[in-house]
Order: structure tokens, then C-alpha cells, then sequence
């Protein structure tokens, strides 16, 4: 399993959230979800423009073997989708923290990010899961 | 308890992702599903199936015995080694599994059947060999290896004791023979699969398996996992016990029609529901689906047609043909314009003949 960056705050569900130099929340999901889920073979991104909730449904991806909800680690706005993924869903499996990430939020609420789980209560939780 | 395959050190030390599957721990993939799943379509892939059952059974009267157990006749069974892929009914005609039976002897059949499934066929096949004397042996002692894959053939054959590679060669579809495998061990042979491949599945005494496995890897066949069989097999067009028919359902509504043998005087269990039904009108049929847009057809997912609502049955990611696919179970009649409801969004679906895929290659209107 390849490092967690230490920039990187996380879901329990295993999505992660990077503030970026601009102050959008870049989202997509973990290496190790990518790595329970196997092949990606299909992402369904928001809509643009559309408003989330921190912790609800935004996006889906599908393995081979199951459909899974991408919940947002915050609330606000989708600023953008990785389009991408609509050609390369296997871009998540090959890159989970860089290339595939899956869509950008202008956060109404940066006080959220506070609530998630850093790196390494991250590590902890996915070591804890794999025993 | 979860069981274990006399392989099950063999696949955590190529680092499968194990999983359980019908309480047996087994490898779903060693990387990549969608590699494993490529790699039996255009070369040579191998299964570890050692948590299917296998039954032997020995008497006079087994063949007989058949005839009244099998919805599909053993009369078929003409040549020794010859299998026969048939349903085991209840009386009301609902499917207790699907099974191959190899023909061994006039006194001794061999039966395949589901892992998921062990305990109640065999306490099925028991209840209904006491009136024909026939000693019903399960053989926990074998372990099986499923090979599959245009290479699969070849590459077995080149493992064999040399007097065994011409015999094996010419062993025709469905057949199955003795064979001897590398260090002498001994084989049974069969020209099966679950893939839609050309290939063999290989019954071997439990404490040869893994020997066997290691002898393929190095001849160059690729572990796959349970995640590409399922994948495959359905490509394939065939049927999963549990999933695509169980004791509710018929072999006239599980598109297994063609397994059934309505023979002259064959008092077979459930025929008289299977007639009944026919006559009757068989009132659900099983449909192959096909989504060209983007998505994925999953078990459960609601099919709207003309004349009501149906269901998915099997439902994947084809990776051969890199669109979604599925069987669904809806009313009979002519369905209209088919719509699949993904998470509340209805898309639309072609309703195709399948199998989706055969020998490597999409089927013409897939």
C-alpha cells in the first residue's frame, strides 16, 4: 500500500479532501478503498454548479464487482469534475491520491475539514480494519 | 467456520484478495480482475475450484437411479469418460442446483456439483439413491484446478506423461479421461469450463494440487481469481446457482429449456410440474441485456417492460466487450422498449440472444 500524503484529511468512508493553494477542496478516494473496490470501470460525476452537503452522496464508482457513494468531506459548491475518469475510471486504481481525483468544492464552511480524520488517524483506522 | 482449499497458502503468498464465498475462503483476484479475466480470453488462466463438490456413485442400479434424479436424461451418456450438464429438480420443478455428471462405468457416475449447495444436494441425493441401492460417496479428498483459455489445452497437454498427450489431445468437448500428470501424479481430465473457453478442469488428489499449480504457473498459466470467472461466465452466458435460478424458479424460466429431456416414459422428479408449466404457459422468461451507455447493469436492479416489471439476475462489467451486460428474469411477452432503473434513473437496454461472448470474441448483435 503506497504512503498516505500528510496533506491529506479523510473520511471513515475513505474519501480524502486537500485544501489547495486557491482554497478549493479537492476530493477523491483513498488507496486503500481503491484497492477493496478492484477495477474502476465506471464514475458518475456531479454536475457542475451543483451545491453539497458534507457527508452526502456526490459522486459514484463502480468496480467490477460494486457501486459505491462518494460522500463529501464538505460542504459548498462543485467547482469542477475530473472529467478524465468518463475515458480512464482506472485512474483512480492507479493514482488514488494524485491523477484520480474525483471533484473540487468551493467549501462554504472551512471549519468542516476540521472534523475529519488527519493521516494518521487514517492509518490507524485502515490498519484496524485490516485485522 | 470458514473453509480452506489445500491451496489456500498458495494464493496469500501470490497475494490474492481473499474473500468468502459461500463459507469458503477464496481469492477473488491477485491484482487485477479485468487482467485475470483478458488473460483466459487470449492466452491461459487457472481457477482454483477445489470448493466444488465432487460425488461419486457406485451400483448396479445408478444409471437407472439417474434417469429419476436428472431433469436431463443420461441416455445421452453413451461413451465412458462422456458428461452431461443437467438440473436436479424438486417435485414442483424448482431448480436444487446444476450439476455435470461424468459417465465413469455402467455401475459408477461421477457428479460436479455447487459448493454453496453441498449440504442440502447431498442430503437430497441420499434421500433418493435409498430406493435404488446406490452408495452416494462425496470426495473431499480431491482438490480441482480449472484451466481455461485458447492456450489452456496446449498447455496442459506439454505437463502430461508423454503417452498420455496424444489420447488427451484428441479428448473431445464434454469428455473427461484418466491422465498423468507431472511427477506421475494421477489426473482426471476433463474438457470443461465455465468460461466459454476451450480448456479443461482437472480433478487431482488433494495432496498433489499444489505441485500441479506450481507446474502451470511455470508453463506460463496465469492465476485468476473468482472475480474473472464470474465475469467470464457470464460473457459466456451461463448460468450461477443462487443468483440466476434456485428452488423458485424453473428450468423453462432460467433459460435452461435445452437441459430438460421430456423422453419417452421418464418418470424424472418435477417433470410433472415441467409439463404442467409448458402447457400452462411458462409466465417469466430470462433475457440477456446489453447497455450501451455508460453505467452498470448490477443484481437486483429493476427492468421495465411492456408487461411489468422484472428484475437483474447476474448483472456486470463485461470486460471483453468493455460495456456493461446481464440476465434478467422479466414477464413473457414482447418486452417493448426495455428500460434498466439505475439508482432511481431509467436507462435504456437492449434485449439480446446471448451468450454475450464465445471463443475469445463478442457475438454477432452484441
Amino acid at each position: 500500500m503506497s504512503e498516505i500524503p500528510g496533506d491529506l484529511k479523510f473520511l471513515k468512508s475513505h474519501e480524502w479532501a486537500r485544501v489547495e493553494d486557491d482554497g478549493l477542496v479537492r476530493v477523491g478516494i483513498s488507496d486503500h478503498a481503491q484497492g477493496q473496490l478492484g477495477d474502476l470501470v465506471y464514475v458518475e460525476l456531479p454536475e457542475i454548479g451543483a451545491s453539497v452537503q458534507a457527508g452526502h452522496g456526490v459522486a459514484v464508482v463502480e468496480s467490477v464487482k460494486a457501486a459505491s457513494d462518494i460522500y463529501s468531506p464538505v460542504s459548498g459548491e462543485i467547482v469542477a469534475v475530473n472529467e478524465a475518469l468518463n475515458d480512464k475510471p482506472e485512474t483512480i486504481n492507479e493514482d488514488a491520491f494524485g491523477d484520480g481525483w474525483i471533484f473540487l468544492v468551493r467549501a462554504s464552511d472551512r471549519g468542516e475539514l476540521n472534523e475529519l480524520l488527519d493521516a494518521d488517524a487514517y492509518a490507524e483506522l485502515v490498519e484496524n480494519e485490516d485485522h | 467456520m470458514t473453509e480452506k482449499t489445500v491451496l489456500n497458502d498458495t494464493h496469500r503468498a501470490l497475494g490474492a484478495r481473499m474473500v468468502d464465498f459461500g463459507g469458503w475462503d477464496m481469492p477473488i483476484n491477485y491484482g487485477s480482475q479485468i487482467e485475470e479475466h483478458h488473460v483466459v480470453r487470449r492466452d491461459a488462466g487457472m481457477f482454483d475450484v477445489s470448493h466444488m463438490t465432487v460425488v461419486d456413485l457406485h451400483g448396479p442400479r445408478t444409471r437407472e437411479f439417474l434417469r429419476h434424479l436428472l431433469a436431463n436424461s443420461v441416455d445421452k451418456l453413451k461413451v465412458h469418460g462422456k458428461a452431461l450438464y443437467s438440473c436436479m429438480l424438486n417435485e414442483q420443478g424448482g431448480v436444487i442446483d446444476d450439476l455435470i455428471v461424468y459417465f465413469l462405468g455402467e455401475e459408477f457416475f461421477r457428479l460436479v456439483v455447487n459448493a454453496s449447495t453441498r449440504e442440502k444436494d447431498l442430503a437430497w441425493i441420499e434421500a433418493q439413491a435409498k430406493a435404488f441401492g446406490v452408495q452416494v460417496k462425496e470426495r473431499p479428498d480431491f482438490a480441482m484446478i480449472a484451466v481455461q483459455g485458447p492456450n489452456a489445452r496446449a498447455k496442459v497437454i506439454a505437463l502430461l506423461a508423454e503417452v498420455d498427450h496424444e489420447r488427451i489431445g484428441k479428448l473431445g468437448k464434454f469428455a473427461a479421461a484418466a491422465a498423468q500428470g507431472p511427477h506421475g501424479m494421477p489426473l482426471f481430465v476433463a474438457r470443461t469450463g465455465y468460461t466459454g473457453e476451450d480448456g479443461f478442469e482437472i480433478i487431482v488428489p488433494q495432496e498433489h494440487a499444489v505441485a500441479l499449480w506450481q507446474a502451470l504457473a511455470a508453463a506460463g498459466v496465469a492465476p485468476a481469481g473468482l472475480g474473472a470467472r464470474d465475469t467470464l461466465r457470464l460473457e459466456a452466458g451461463m448460468n450461477l446457482y443462487g443468483q440466476d435460478m434456485d428452488e423458485t424458479v424453473s428450468p423453462w424460466e432460467a433459460n435452461l429449456g435445452w437441459t430438460i429431456a421430456l423422453d419417452e416414459g421418464r418418470d424424472f422428479i418435477g417433470r410433472k410440474a415441467l409439463e404442467a408449466q409448458k402447457a400452462e404457459g411458462v409466465k417469466r422468461v430470462m433475457v440477456g441485456l446489453v447497455l450501451d451507455d455508460k453505467g452498470v447493469l448490477r443484481h437486483g436492479q429493476p427492468v421495465l417492460t411492456a408487461h411489468g416489471a422484472g428484475e437483474i439476475l447476474s448483472g456486470s462489467f463485461a470486460p471483453t466487450l468493455n460495456k456493461a451486460v446481464a440476465f434478467a428474469r422479466i414477464p413473457a411477452g414482447e418486452p417493448g422498449d426495455v428500460r434498466v432503473d439505475i439508482r432511481g434513473r431509467e436507462v435504456p437496454v437492449r434485449v439480446v440472444k446471448y451468450p454475450f461472448v464465445r471463443d475469445g470474441k463478442p457475438c454477432e448483435g452484441i
